[in-house]
């Protein structure tokens, strides 16, 4: 038996753009010969491999990873996503610079060409020009249009044609080319045209100048393109490009973002950006994170607290330690769900698809009767160049670019700008739920409620230093783990009282807590504390507790030494931005319903504050989605809005589900729309998007269609019978240039969305 | 009716006709079955005008791996898009774009270009 040691190797793969790519290396790898095991991770774009050295060899390794269809970097660290996108980025600019050179050296030779064949136009001038000789100077001044500028059309046209695929280019390509070929005859054999009284007339100046509109709106079109993925662009160019790294011997180094490693400790200085997630280790600041969620306000971070790639910090200073890099980052995160939507497809769109795929051919048809019609019942002596010049009008006129751009550019353009201020739309299709949405179920707890109880009202009984108490309180609740205890504490904090030490700390189970702090036994729970302590609950202060227990809130008693001394009031705060946002919902007609576990009493409380009329109380987590049924039962398109994991089902079930604040994973999965502000401001301006985002679709639509279905009648001569009306087929090309163009720019007016 | 124009109005019925066969009546070109190796279904695309092959099938449960090499510059087909997979990639031109997925149910997936025209479907068994 032989015994060969394994060995390990790293190697760098290229070309992973997913998480299954990683695990399609690694399955290749695993079953090469001779390898032990592969762990590929897509995160670092690198491959652990473990092989036995006499049957396997780094370049075997390789030739897997080739198989599989990828690359292995020789050693080159640089050669990351970011350059990999620059590249692809120059060869598109370039591709841009060739199609703008194309439409001048169009223009630059339809210039010419028009007026020179306008001279037909004049008969005296027409004497003294060799007409054949003119007409060859045409032929020659268009070939270059037609075999440079135009070129694309046709070889695109012809490689459409061998799949039974006719795209727009087919359009142009038969249309151009049908035009250059009958003045083609008419140049090269006008005796034939001479001979049966017909003028050889040509139509250069027509193929010329409906190549340089064509490209004219190719060039638009894609400027406009560029833009409608400029969210995005600009969402991934918020990355840091280097980290401070603390090194173990303590000396700090700039590395490149790609280098950055888990675990990797990172300084952030003030003003810096924080290059990747992690957990905050020391140093406190505020940081900016509207650029991920949306909200304005910097967040303040202490130790413990999570850090997120992209954000700015402002004044502070703090180092923290990396626990998420690359694909797993919150921001690689977002710009992949917002991909994923812009990936997707809205129901709306379904019969734009359905006639988008016949079009092309049903146009051709259109085409080819009204040239026979134009041919058999025009005058004998005008039949074949009026046949010709509609035919060529119903082929340029019909191009349906417009259809197919009208959907996904707005669709484009309003998730990236949704993610802008931190509403995530999933899919094309949530997108267009929520605009139907009449009815916005609210969860209360954590939606119009901050979820964690808080200190309302502090009221100490007269001649009480309340500054004295609330140290003696929070001094004995530091000690405690109960939620209510960390409510008192916050408080405290806030108001800048003094630690002090306490000792003999016990919990009463139900009651409170108690404990001795300057050696004087401090009480604080519930009214069965002081009952079972002895202690009387003097009026100054049965007055205050009943009108707080009146308002729905927890009240808590505090005795110190025997005596009852105060009572605060705790309950979950309403959101300061809460009763706003619904106000704002029901202004833009929509009913706003809550529901919460808490008593009756409670909910009406919340709701009234908030202005809301209908609610449901002591409803129990599994009951939930039974609500949002409830609602649909009568008729409603339900919005579901909620938090927490329990509400996944709910979630799930409405019409269409808005998770709030980037929580939970169980509930974001449920979600049509993730909101990562974790306030309902966030509702209001999703549904405010899906609005302007589907009214922007149907106008696309309408202008797609209606241009379509009236300017195809026109071109073939419909109206040249009433209003003896003909489309030229240089207006017609203008008209198509124009149409994408105008349905781009209509969807860019959803960049200008304001949230409000 | 002159000779001319029973020429033409024959010519172009019979063109006509003969263009709504070639579009939509026309055998489509064959169906591709996915090769498999280690597990994964790697089917190679060339895209000219058009997806060839077009007809791809594939089983299901197995992950599948489209491989798009993209031999034009033309801008019809410059994106690709699988909506019931909620993929949408750009595939730039001269290069193989590879683009994976995980068929959980069977059924027949569309895809297309960016403006819906060229097309190709993707049967999962
Ligand atoms: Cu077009």
């Amino acid at each position: 038996m032989n015994t060969v040691a394994p060995e390990t190797t790293t190697l760098d793969i290229e070309g992973m753009t997913c998480a299954s790519c990683a695990a399609f290396v690694e399955k290749s790898l695993t079953r090469t010969p001779g390898v032990q095991s592969a762990l590929v991770n897509y995160a670092t774009e690198k491959a652990t491999v473990q092989y036995l050295p006499d049957q396997a060899s780094p370049t075997t390794l390789k030739e897997a990873v080739v198989k599989a269809g990828y690359g292995v970097v020789e050693r080159a660290p640089d050669t990351s996503a970011a350059d990999r996108q620059a590249a692809l980025d120059e060869q598109k600019a370039r591709t841009y610079q060739q199609l703008k050179r194309r439409f001048w050296v169009a223009v630059g030779l339809a210039v010419v060409i028009m007026p020179l064949s306008m001279l037909m136009l004049w008969p005296a001038l027409l004497q003294r020009v060799n007409m054949q000789g003119l007409n060859y100077i045409l032929l020659l001044l268009t070939l270059p249009v037609l075999l440079y500028s135009g070129r694309e059309f046709y070889v695109s046209a012809w490689n459409g044609l061998r799949h039974r695929a006719a795209n727009m280019d087919t359009l142009i390509a038969v249309g151009t080319g049908a035009a250059f070929a009958y003045s083609l005859a008419a140049t090269v054999v006008p005796g034939f045209f001479t001979s049966r009284g017909l003028m050889p007339e040509v139509y250069y100046d027509t193929t010329a100048t409906i190549i340089a509109l064509i490209l004219l709106g190719k060039v638009l079109e894609q400027r406009a393109k560029t833009q409608t993925s400029a969210a995005m662009k600009s969402l991934l160019g918020l990355q840091a490009k280097t980290a401070r790294v603390v090194r173990p011997g303590g000396q700090e180094i700039d590395v490149p973002l790609e280098q950055v490693q888990l675990n990797d400790v990172v300084v952030v200085r003030p003003g810096e950006k924080v290059a990747t997630d992690g957990v905050l280790l020391e140093g406190a600041s505020a940081v900016d994170e509207a650029m991920l969620t949306g909200e304005s306000l910097p967040v303040e971070k202490k130790p413990g607290d999570a850090v997120f790639g992209a954000t700015l910090n402002t004044t502070g200073s703090f180092r923290f330690r990396v626990t998420k890099v690359g694909a797993d980052t919150m921001l690689a995160q977002i710009v992949k769900l917002v991909e994923d939507a812009q990936g997707s497809r809205a129901p709306i769109q379904r019969l734009a698809d359905k006639v988008s795929a016949i079009f092309v051919p049903t146009v051709v048809v259109i085409a080819l009767l009204t040239f026979v019609l134009w041919f058999d019942l025009a005058p004998v002596e005008s039949r074949l160049p009026l046949a010709l010049v509609n035919f060529v009008a119903v082929l340029i006129i019909a191009c349906p670019c417009a259809l197919g751009l009208a959907t996904p550019t707005a669709i484009m353009v309003s998730t990236g700008k949704g993610a802008e201020h931190g509403v995530l739309i999933r899919s094309a299709e949530a997108l267009e739920k929520a605009y139907r949405v009449d009815t916005v179920l609210l969860d209360k707890t954590g939606t119009i409620t901050r979820g964690e109880p808080a200190v309302t009202d502090f009221i100490v009984a007269p001649g009480q230093d309340a500054r004295r108490v609330l140290q003696l309180v929070a001094a004995v609740e530091r000690q405690s783990e109960h939620p209510l205890a960390a409510a008192v504490v916050r408080y405290a904090e806030a108001q800048d009282a003094a630690a002090l030490p306490a000792t003999s700390f016990r919990a009463v189970a139900g009651h409170g807590a108690a404990a001795t702090v300057e050696s004087q036994v401090v009480l604080i729970g519930n009214r069965r504390l002081l009952q079972e302590e002895g202690v009387v609950l003097p009026p100054e202060l049965e007055t205050p507790a009943a009108e707080l227990l009146s308002q729905a809130q927890t009240v808590l008693y505090v005795a110190v030494a025997g005596r009852a001394v105060g009572v605060l009031g705790v309950a979950d705060t309403v959101r300061n931005t809460s009763a706003a946002a619904i106000r704002q919902l029901q202004q833009q007609g929509i009913e706003v319903v809550m529901m919460t576990g808490d008593n009756p009493q409670t909910a009406a409380a919340v709701a009234a504050q908030v202005g809301i009329t209908r609610y449901f109380a002591e409803v129990l987590p599994p009951d939930k989605a039974a609500k949002v049924q409830e609602l649909q039962a009568e008729g409603r398109t339900v919005a579901m809005v909620g938090d927490g994991i329990n509400d996944a089902p709910a979630l799930a079930r409405a019409d269409i589900g808005l998770a709030i604040g980037a929580g939970t994973d169980v509930a974001m999965e449920a979600a049509g729309i993730t909101l990562m502000r974790s306030d309902l401001q966030g509702v209001v301006t999703a549904i405010a998007l899906s609005r302007q985002t589907i009214r922007v679709i149907r106008q696309n639509l309408f202008f797609a269609f209606i241009y379509n279905s009236l300017g195809i009648p026109v071109a073939a001569g419909l109206l040249y019978p009433v209003f003896g009306w003909l489309l030229s087929p240089m207006l017609a090309a203008g008209a198509m240039a124009l149409s994408s163009v105008s349905v781009l720019t209509n969807s860019l007016r959803l960049r200008s969305f304001r949230a409000n | 009716m002159d000779t001319a124009e029973i020429f033409v109005t024959l010519g172009g019925l019979g063109l006509a006709a003969f263009v709504i066969w070639y579009f939509f009546f026309s055998a489509r070109q064959t169906a591709a079955a996915a090769s498999t190796a280690g597990g994964v279904q790697q089917v190679a695309i060339t895209v000219k005008g058009g997806y060839s092959p077009e007809v791809i099938e594939v089983e299901r449960g197995q992950p599948v791996q489209l491989s798009f090499y993209r031999a034009e510059e033309n801008s019809c087909s410059e994106e690709l898009l699988l909506p019931d997979f909620s993929i949408r990639r750009e595939l730039p031109a001269f290069r193989t774009t590879l683009i994976e997925l995980l068929p959980q149910r069977a059924g027949e997936f569309e895809f297309t270009c960016g403006m819906g025209m060229l097309r190709g479907r993707l049967i999962v068994k």
